[in-house]
């Protein structure tokens, strides 16, 4: 059986420097220290049963709670607490307790394992106030840069609000501008417009006259081929020898048919002809066939003759319009142009950089880290890549997706996620670590997950405001 | 692994590449072959049941004391065969059959074997024309050789146990010389098939002539872009065995099918050839990574085995007669008496060597482990810590990761004892060295880890870079230990490091090399607390045929042909050994491999391979290692929430609670899948985790112990119920749940979204306690228990008592000195046993110096007693009893103990809702001599 020691003497340095002996139960805080009375029956300390004061810490677990055993390991739920003088208290799960690995850095947990601990506590308590000095000074040094960054971007913020403003007025004004010149063009493109329609309207005339023309002209010569006894009539019979004018389609025009297609007329002259023309001139095979030719020789040389008429009118109402639309269109790109600066401006506007816009000065920047194989970059608000170093492209490794830090403080975690997609698995993404630091920098890089890589950056924007001066964080009451 | 990341793998060639993309979600099962596809497979199958053309010579009989020999001949090729049988101590028979006068010698597996087998003398009963009788000892047991044809028949009494070539399916493809020059006069036929050695040489003949000889695959065999030059031709070999009364046959592992083994007619028959299959199929007789040539035949009556001793590519058949049976027609024949019995019959099939067949004849389950244990060892003693748990992950990527992974367990107050590494620890896949990066300080990572009692294990596969700057592959190049291709010249494959050579494990010398590379100032950067893993030792070959080495590979004058199955055993038994010399023979060693054979107990665990996250690969763990218990392998586990893919946080946690309770408890997980630390899923499943974690730290006293039995006489620790309940029929298929030793039974949930399960409690008459609730249960019934994602259904077995440590710390080291807590369960007649076994945990000094503790602890007429199993042993331990829970107690007026003939009294607790007294602290040391008294 292992031995027991129910009560444990501590002498302890208190800062007047006079010792002073606590006298408490092996692992119990002095928070607690009122719970365990000598020689008086103990009750666990979620009053689940009461038992006699020799079965604290007599290596049997009694309390479910585990309570009455904070100094030795009987206890699957126990906790033991060291004093580590020297450096910081700490509760420990039961199970350290003589597990032969030194948890307390003043050894208390190992009293019974044989482990040979040296008591590290003082050691250990000048190295945290060390790093804890430097860190402050890290943070002092980052928070004053970081009201810079605030300010600036405080300036900055306004700065471009009233750019905004400023060019929100602009735009009314330009707008405006562009509605006068829209006019304007549109007023200096009536003539040409109207000359355009003019001439559209005069060619479309005169191809009318051609083609009526060119009609009478056919019907003429098929006057004249119809009337096969040349005796300035056509008649019933001549006309049924052009059986494609057969109505019914059965292959042949019968005299009643060629009687109908004459308005029941037995002969026509010339000008009766012109009635009995509508009728059969789209069937109508001319015998000799080249009015097609002709007509499309007559079209085709017409109309270069009435574009050019066109073109020297244009010329004429050219010099009016053309500057209109020029100073048009200039005013409506410049209208453009300030629309995406406004944009632009609103969507960085929109960003959330922190409670006090510290994160500000990140955006649109990029910071790089090269490692043995590849070069990082993380451009803040925009993309994590990664490029090998000896050549080959690159590879997203996620773009900005949001803020994602712990509920207390979000502003520590950023997450870009919908990278480049990897074999068989999920898109690529990153999360980016901040911590405070006086220097805007990447300083590692891993992927601790398949196709989730970590990226840890300072910048002074994180620090926190150094907590009042006293470096000694050691001030409990057990020292 | 057998997966490669495209992204990763930028040294492979495009040829890798493309032939792990196009088998990216499941097994590409044209990558492997069919019996169809294996020409010897092919040939031998179509070979079927009738007469069979071997006659035994019986004047050739020539009978030593321990030895029988006879001359068979075929009488369709006159090719005569050696028969020789002998009787083994121990209730085993040896059948061995060889060529008389083979052309050249014929393989003969060596190193599998602990020792010749001892013998018993054979004696003749009556010997006629017909046959001969044999007595096989006491039993009334006689072994009958028949002469024409001929067949053995194992006899006890009037029954029938067992028969070979009664179907007439004994085959041996004779060594022969190629006959293509010669004229073929006959101009025969060409027939599809073997007929024995009659149509074999019939073919052999037509090949001659008629340009045939590559179709049935005699000489040369292609199989996808692989040709296998057979320069000694076809040397298979084939036996049938019938079972009279046996319906149900278990083992031949490695396969991811049920546990009762299935009839294999109208499909492929279940194929031994150890291969590295990416993402495995379940429920098929498809070849995976290991191979163990032992099947187990059970019925109410006796329980035997077969072990077929073969390290060549083998096929095995089972039919049945009642297999096609509805239960209906089963219970017609009983009605109507029908006078057919059931019947299994199996048939192996090899590629190559001889017959060489051990019948174990039991007749209990137990007669039958210690039988074969007494041919091939037994489960080699693992380290304690061995026992806890694994936390592997392919990778963690450098010593930064190792810390905060460690650091993490420590956060969250969860026990590990082993973190592990894969393949990118070491500098470019050169096992044996660090990654200069990323494990720069291995000494002061190992030393992290020591300081905090745990261990790690680092990756060492068979495959070696070949890269002159690399010592082990210069040396092993100077020392001419590589395994040779055809050609004589050293055999190169692909595999992670890109072009590597292979280690001639079959030759001792190369294994003495091979471990002493694992000394400490060999393999720098390593410490006593750095074991080792083996894995892609079938050996993998990316681009071999079927993904591992060619046949015709040498391995001194021995193809590799010959020994394919034993090269994993051979990595294993070599790397054991380093770990033994290193620590001068003190330490024990601990090593995982992937690939087996019979005979790899001996050397450390083994797991399932690469498993998916999906609940059909849970729910297959457990019959996967239920078979290779049953055949010697009981250090056994499955890869914790599944290698490929993300497990579903339900799955993850019910995977842990299965794996808490089987022997080997790692987690593992590929390279493209998310974290998966117990951690990640949120505080209370965390706490699930945790949980069970703890649970079996709890129960590692017990492990241990088991572990203790399993080394001294080849009892699995992991076992179906049927070996425990041999004459219980509902036993004999249940595979959803299992025994770990004899007392505890665990039914674990497998299907996601249990709300209960019903667990078969056996034993009639008996009863089982919940070790949660320690609510009793009687035996013989079919319990529904209701669940919750917290439970985990487990039961201890009235009448037994098993140690625990309840106080978990982080590691099984810090438990070293910690109390015991007895768990004693009552029977319904008040009596319950159980043992305690205790060492020092990591050392030989248990065999070498009997330095252990082992004590029986009974209960019986209200006293309980400690009593010495091993007075001549010595080892003192501050281990001592805190606490006795007896459950199913009643309660007693006084507790007494007593002790160095003192009496002194114990307080107590009695909890009458479940019948739970709790003595409070009767405090004597573990390795004491008490009794406890209930008055």
């Amino acid at each position: 059986m292992t031995c027991v020691h129910l009560l444990l003497t501590l002498v302890f340095a208190v800062s007047l420097g006079t010792p002073v002996e606590i006298q408490r139960p092996r692992g119990v805080p002095l928070t607690s220290i009122q719970f365990y009375v000598e020689n008086k029956p103990f009750t666990c300390l979620d009053g689940s049963r009461t038992i006699s004061f020799d079965r604290v810490n007599d290596d049997y677990c009694d309390c479910k709670d585990g309570s009455d055993e904070p100094g030795t390991a009987a206890c699957p739920n126990g906790s033991f607490h060291c004093t580590n003088a020297g450096y910081r208290p700490m509760f420990i799960p039961s199970s350290r307790i003589n597990d032969g690995i030194c948890d307390c850095c003043d050894t208390t947990d190992e009293y019974n394992s044989g482990a040979k601990c040296e008591n590290t506590c003082k050691e250990l308590g000048r190295k945290e106030r060390e790093v804890l000095q430097k860190m402050a000074e890290i943070t002092k040094e980052g928070f004053l840069l970081k009201q810079h960054l605030i300010e600036e971007a405080k300036k900055g913020q306004q700065e471009k609000q009233s750019k905004v403003t400023d060019m929100q007025g602009n735009k009314k004004q330009l707008d405006e501008k562009v509605e006068v010149l829209r006019t304007v063009k549109e007023t200096a493109e009536q003539p040409e417009k109207e000359a355009k329609e003019r001439h559209l309207k005069a060619w479309e005339e005169q191809k009318a006259a051609i083609r009526l023309e060119k009609d009478k002209a056919k019907m003429a010569e098929a006057f004249l081929e119809l009337d096969d006894n040349a005796d300035g009539f056509v008649s019933v019979s001549e006309l049924q020898s052009h059986a494609e004018l057969d109505a019914d389609a059965d292959g042949t025009l019968t005299e009643t048919e060629a009687q109908g297609l004459m308005g029941g007329a037995e002969q026509v002259d010339t000008s009766t002809f012109e009635s009995v023309w509508p009728n059969i001139k789209d069937k109508y095979h001319s015998e000799v066939s080249r009015e097609e030719a002709d007509m499309s020789c007559l079209v085709s040389s017409e109309v270069p003759f009435g574009q050019k008429v066109f073109f020297l009118e244009k010329t004429v109402v050219k010099l009016s319009a053309q500057k209109a639309r020029d100073d048009f269109e200039e005013a409506e790109k410049a209208l453009r142009e300030m629309d995406d600066q406004i944009r632009n401006i609103e969507k960085e506007l929109s960003f959330d950089f922190g409670p006090d816009a510290e994160f500000t000065y990140l955006y649109s920047q990029c910071y790089e880290l090269t490692t043995g194989e590849y070069i990082y970059r993380l451009c803040p608000f925009n993309r994590v890549s990664q490029k090998p170093k000896y050549g080959g492209s690159e590879t997203n490794l996620g773009t900005w997706g949001s803020w994602s830090g712990p509920e207390n403080n979000k502003y520590l975690l950023m997450k870009y996620d919908h990278g480049t997609g990897c074999w068989q698995g999920p898109n690529r993404s990153t999360t980016v670590k901040l911590t405070c630091g006086k220097e805007t920098v990447v300083t590692s890089t891993s992927e601790p997950s398949r196709c989730e890589y970590l990226i840890e950056f300072t910048t002074p924007a994180v620090c926190q405001e150094p907590a009042n001066t006293d470096l000694s964080p050691h001030d409990h009451e057990e020292l | 692994m057998a997966v490669i990341s495209i992204e990763r793998m930028g040294l492979l060639s495009v040829f890798c590449v493309c032939l792990f993309f196009s088998s990216a979600f499941a097994v590409d099962r044209g990558n492997f072959k069919t019996c169809d596809q294996s020409s010897f497979c092919k040939r031998q199958r179509a070979l079927k049941p009738g007469q069979s053309p071997y006659r035994a010579l019986l004047e050739t009989l020539e009978l030593s004391d321990s030895r029988l020999t006879l001359q068979l001949i075929n009488d369709n090729n006159k090719v005569h065969l050696l028969l020789e049988l002998y009787r083994l101590q121990g209730n085993m028979t040896r059948v061995k059959i060889n060529e008389l006068k083979p052309l050249k010698p014929r393989f003969e597996v060596p190193d599998v074997l602990i020792a010749e087998p001892p013998t018993e003398p054979l004696s003749v009963l009556s010997k006629d024309d017909n046959g001969i009788v044999l007595s096989l000892g006491a039993e009334s047991q006689r072994l009958i050789v028949s002469a024409r044809p001929f067949r053995l028949d194992i006899m006890e009494g009037p029954e029938v146990l067992l028969s070979l070539n009664s179907r007439g399916l004994l085959a041996f493809e004779h060594l022969h010389l190629r006959k293509d020059t010669q004229a073929q006069p006959d101009g025969a036929e060409v027939k599809e098939s073997v007929d024995g050695d009659q149509q074999q040489d019939e073919v052999e003949k037509d090949e001659d002539g008629e340009g045939d000889k590559e179709q049935d695959g005699l000489w040369e065999e292609t199989f996808k872009s692989h040709t296998d030059t057979k320069p000694n031709g076809p040397t298979s070999i084939s036996l049938d065995f019938s079972l009279p009364g046996v319906e149900h046959v278990y083992g031949i592992p490695e396969h991811a099918d049920d546990l009762k083994l299935k009839t294999t007619d109208g499909g492929d028959p279940y194929r031994l050839y150890n291969l590295d299959v990416f993402q495995y199929e379940l429920y098929n007789p498809m070849a995976l990574y290991g191979s163990i040539p032992v099947m187990l035949a059970h019925n109410t009556q006796r329980t035997m085995g077969i072990f077929w001793l073969n390290a060549a590519e083998t096929w095995v058949d089972i039919s049945s007669n009642t297999a096609g049976k509805t239960v209906f027609g089963k219970m017609l024949d009983f009605v109507q008496g029908s006078s057919e019995k059931p019947q299994t019959d199996i048939r192996w099939i090899s590629e190559s060597g001889i017959i060489d067949v051990f019948i174990m004849l039991g007749p209990k389950p137990s007669d039958v482990f210690s039988q074969y244990a007494s041919l091939t060892g037994t489960q080699s003693f693992p380290p304690l810590a061995s026992l806890g748990y694994h936390q592997c992950r392919w990778n963690y990527n450098d010593q930064e990761d190792v810390k905060s992974v460690d650091q993490g367990f420590d956060q969250h107050d969860i026990p590990y004892d082993f973190i592990w590494l894969d393949i990118e620890h070491a500098d470019g896949k050169r096992y044996f060295t660090w990654d200069p990066h990323k494990f720069s300080q291995p000494k002061e990572m190992l030393q992290g880890l020591m300081d905090k009692r745990r261990k790690m294990v680092a990756i060492v596969d068979p495959h070696i870079k070949v890269d002159s700057g690399y010592k082990i592959h210069s040396e092993i190049t100077s020392k001419d230990f590589y395994v040779k291709n055809k050609d004589g010249r050293n055999y190169e494959g692909w595999c992670w490091p890109g072009n590597s050579g292979y280690p001639d494990f079959t030759i001792p010398e190369m294994r003495a090399w091979w471990a002493s590379m694992f000394a400490y100032d060999q393999y720098e950067g390593s410490m006593e607390n750095l074991f080792t893993w083996n894995d892609m030792n079938e050996p993998s070959v990316f681009n071999g045929p079927e993904v591992t080495m060619h046949k015709d590979a040498l391995h001194g004058k021995w193809e590799h042909r010959e020994i394919h199955n034993i090269y994993g055993l051979y990595v294993q038994m070599a790397t054991a050994e380093g770990q033994i010399q290193r620590s001068g023979g003190v330490e024990r060693p601990f090593v995982l491999t992937r690939a087996f054979f019979a005979g790899s107990q001996r050397f450390g665990a083994v797991w399932t391979g690469d498993n998916a996250a999906e609940w059909g690969h849970l729910k297959i763990s457990i019959p996967m290692c239920l078979s290779l218990g049953l055949v010697g392998v009981s250090f056994c586990g499955a890869d914790i929430g599944g290698f490929f893919k993300n497990p579903s946080t339900e799955l993850l946690v019910r995977w842990y609670q299965t794996g808490a309770y089987q022997p080997f408890f790692r987690a593992h997980a590929h390279l493209d899948t998310t974290r998966r630390e117990p951690w990640l899923f949120g505080p209370e499943n965390t706490a699930l985790i945790r949980e069970v974690i703890r649970q079996r730290y709890a129960l590692l006293p017990y492990w241990y112990q088991l572990f203790f039995q399993a080394y001294r006489t080849g009892m699995p620790v992991m076992r179906p119920l049927w070996v425990d309940y041999p004459k219980d029929t509902v036993t004999f298929t249940i595979d959803d749940e299992f025994l770990i030793g004899s007392d505890l039974l665990v039914h674990p949930i497998t299907e996601e979204g249990s709300r209960g399960v019903t667990a078969y409690l056996p034993g009639a008459g008996e009863v089982w306690y919940d070790v949660h609730t320690f609510q009793k249960h009687n035996g013989a019934q079919n319990l529904y228990i209701p669940v919750t994602l917290s439970s985990i259904p487990v039961f201890q077995r009235g009448g037994s008592i098993i140690p625990r440590k309840d106080r978990v710390r982080r590691s099984s080291a810090c438990m070293e000195n910690d109390p015991y807590t007895l768990y004693v369960a009552l029977s319904p007649k008040k009596f319950a046993r159980g043992k305690l076994y205790i060492d020092d945990g990591h050392s030989f000094n248990y065999d070498t110096k009997k330095e252990f503790i082992h004590r029986s602890l009974t209960f019986a007429n209200n006293a309980l007693t400690s009593s010495n199993l091993c007075p001549d042993c010595n080892f003192l331990t501050s281990s001592w009893i805190e606490k006795v829970l007896i459950l199913g107690a009643s309660k007693p007026s006084k507790v007494v103990l007593k002790m160095d003939g003192k009496e002194t009294p114990v307080d107590f607790e009695f909890d009458s809702s479940m019948s739970v007294l709790t003595l409070r602290k009767p405090g004597m040391n573990a390795g004491d001599d008490w009794t406890l008294l209930l008055q």
